[in-house]
């Protein structure tokens, strides 16, 4: 029984690992204006496909534990934070941006963690040191498909 | 970057405030009291409660000659249900030797090495979870009861320290979750308060029987955190323990 539960936490572990192997790039640097950062970090438009993928993973968006939103699909999701739906009326995308790179800069105590910062942060494991919690392509899908929920 | 930092300093100045009236006594819940009925009904039946099948063997354990020694614990000790009632209400609690404060299962293999003559048992181990769902068992129902002791007080507040710093690439403290958003859904699952009444505790998610530092290591994982050094763990575990004071223990307790 508790082998079982052990294989179970290992691999429960092992399943929020980012891919080991993947060289860690420096963040793409960025300006915020006001309460946004208008210019998308790679300079392209993301791909809402990919950033709905993402959004409702519970490995990589993690979004689904504190939100809900229009994901019919998906059981389980949180009521820690604002209902996704209507994000993209309610939001710019320079908005959306600077609330997924940093939303502390805006509510210093907010729980939304900083998915696109690796500094000022404490006792960050190893597996995790140095690396943003999205790339900079990632943040840009999710800001993607985030603009189409309008209501 | 300064104004970060400040800004920084103004949350923790909010945390900590908050910190120190977010769950009043009278507000205290167990888990327990967020579980579904047939969770609540499965812990306080004894013959369908998997924890006690480690008091069982526990109690087996407890009576078996060990070591090179070959004592056992109640050649020493008797009857647990008179030597063991309330000790688990007081732990971790002050060792003398150690100069620090030290939970029951180090407790348990302390007296191992040095009484039995025997070999620690490994961290989570059957048998160290048996004998400690064993001696926690003896406490069950009564009140969580840590001695207001100023030798533990350095400890305390360093694990006062550790629920509020917030940490890990998701940048939460314990506090965030467990007095701020208690009672609100993580995914599907009701945030507990965090209150360790019930230790160890049969978890349905783990199917298994586990200890409260593998609890706390679920959710250093679970924000991306460096996992806490052993100081670190026990003095946490001595706050939570404290901020639980005066709640009835639950010894083998469920969760989900």
């Amino acid at each position: 029984m508790a082998v079982h539960g052990a294989c179970r936490a290992l691999l429960a572990a092992w399943v929020l690992l980012p891919a080991l192997g993947e060289a860690q790039q420096p963040l793409h640097p960025f300006t915020v204006m006001g309460d946004a950062i208008p210019d998308s970090l790679t300079g392209q438009r993301g791909d809402p496909v990919r950033g709905r993928a993402i959004v409702a993973s519970r490995q990589r968006g993690l979004c689904l534990l504190c939100h809900a939103g229009p994901f019919p699909e998906e059981r389980f999701q949180g009521n820690l934070a604002p209902d996704l739906s209507g994000a993209g009326g309610r939001w710019s995308a320079g908005e959306l941006r600077l609330r997924l790179v940093d939303s502390q800069r805006l509510n210093p105590a907010t729980i939304m963690p900083s998915y696109y910062r690796t500094e000022e942060l404490a006792r960050v494991g190893a597996p995790w040191r140095g690396r943003p919690l999205l790339a900079a392509e990632e943040i840009e899908d999710v800001v993607a498909f985030l603009g189409t929920l309008k209501d | 970057m300064t104004r970060r930092r400040r800004a920084m300093l103004v949350a923790m100045l909010v945390l900590s405030l908050g910190g120190a009236e977010a769950v009043g006594p009278g507000e205290r819940r167990s888990g327990f009291d967020d579980m579904a009925p047939e969770t609540r009904a499965m812990q306080l039946d004894d013959m369908a409660n998997p924890g006690m099948l480690w008091v069982a063997e526990g109690e087996a354990a407890w009576r078996r000659p060990a070591g090179p020694a070959g004592r056992s614990c109640a050649g020493c000790h008797g009857e647990a249900e008179a030597s063991m009632r309330g000790i688990a209400t007081r732990h971790p609690g002050w060792d003398q030797a150690a100069a620090r404060p030290i939970s029951l299962e180090d407790r348990i293999n302390l007296c191992r090495r040095e009484r039995q003559g025997g070999e620690p048992f490994a961290p989570e181990s059957d048998d160290l979870l048996a004998l400690s769902a064993y001696v926690a068992h003896q406490s069950r129902g009564m009140p969580i009861a840590l001695p207001d002791d100023p030798r533990l007080t350095p400890f305390r507040e360093q694990g006062r320290h550790i629920f509020e710093q917030r940490r890990g690439q998701l940048n939460l403290s314990c506090a965030q979750c467990h007095e701020e958003h208690a009672g609100r859904r993580l995914a599907g699952s009701v945030i507990p308060q965090g209150h360790p009444t019930g230790y160890p505790i049969y978890r349905l998610e783990w199917q298994s029987l586990g200890s409260l530092r593998r609890r706390l290591r679920n959710c250093t994982v679970g924000v991306r955190s460096e996992p806490l050094d052993e100081q670190e763990a026990v003095a946490l575990e001595l706050f939570l323990m404290f901020r639980a004071n005066g709640m009835p223990m639950e010894s083998p307790a469920i969760r989900p």
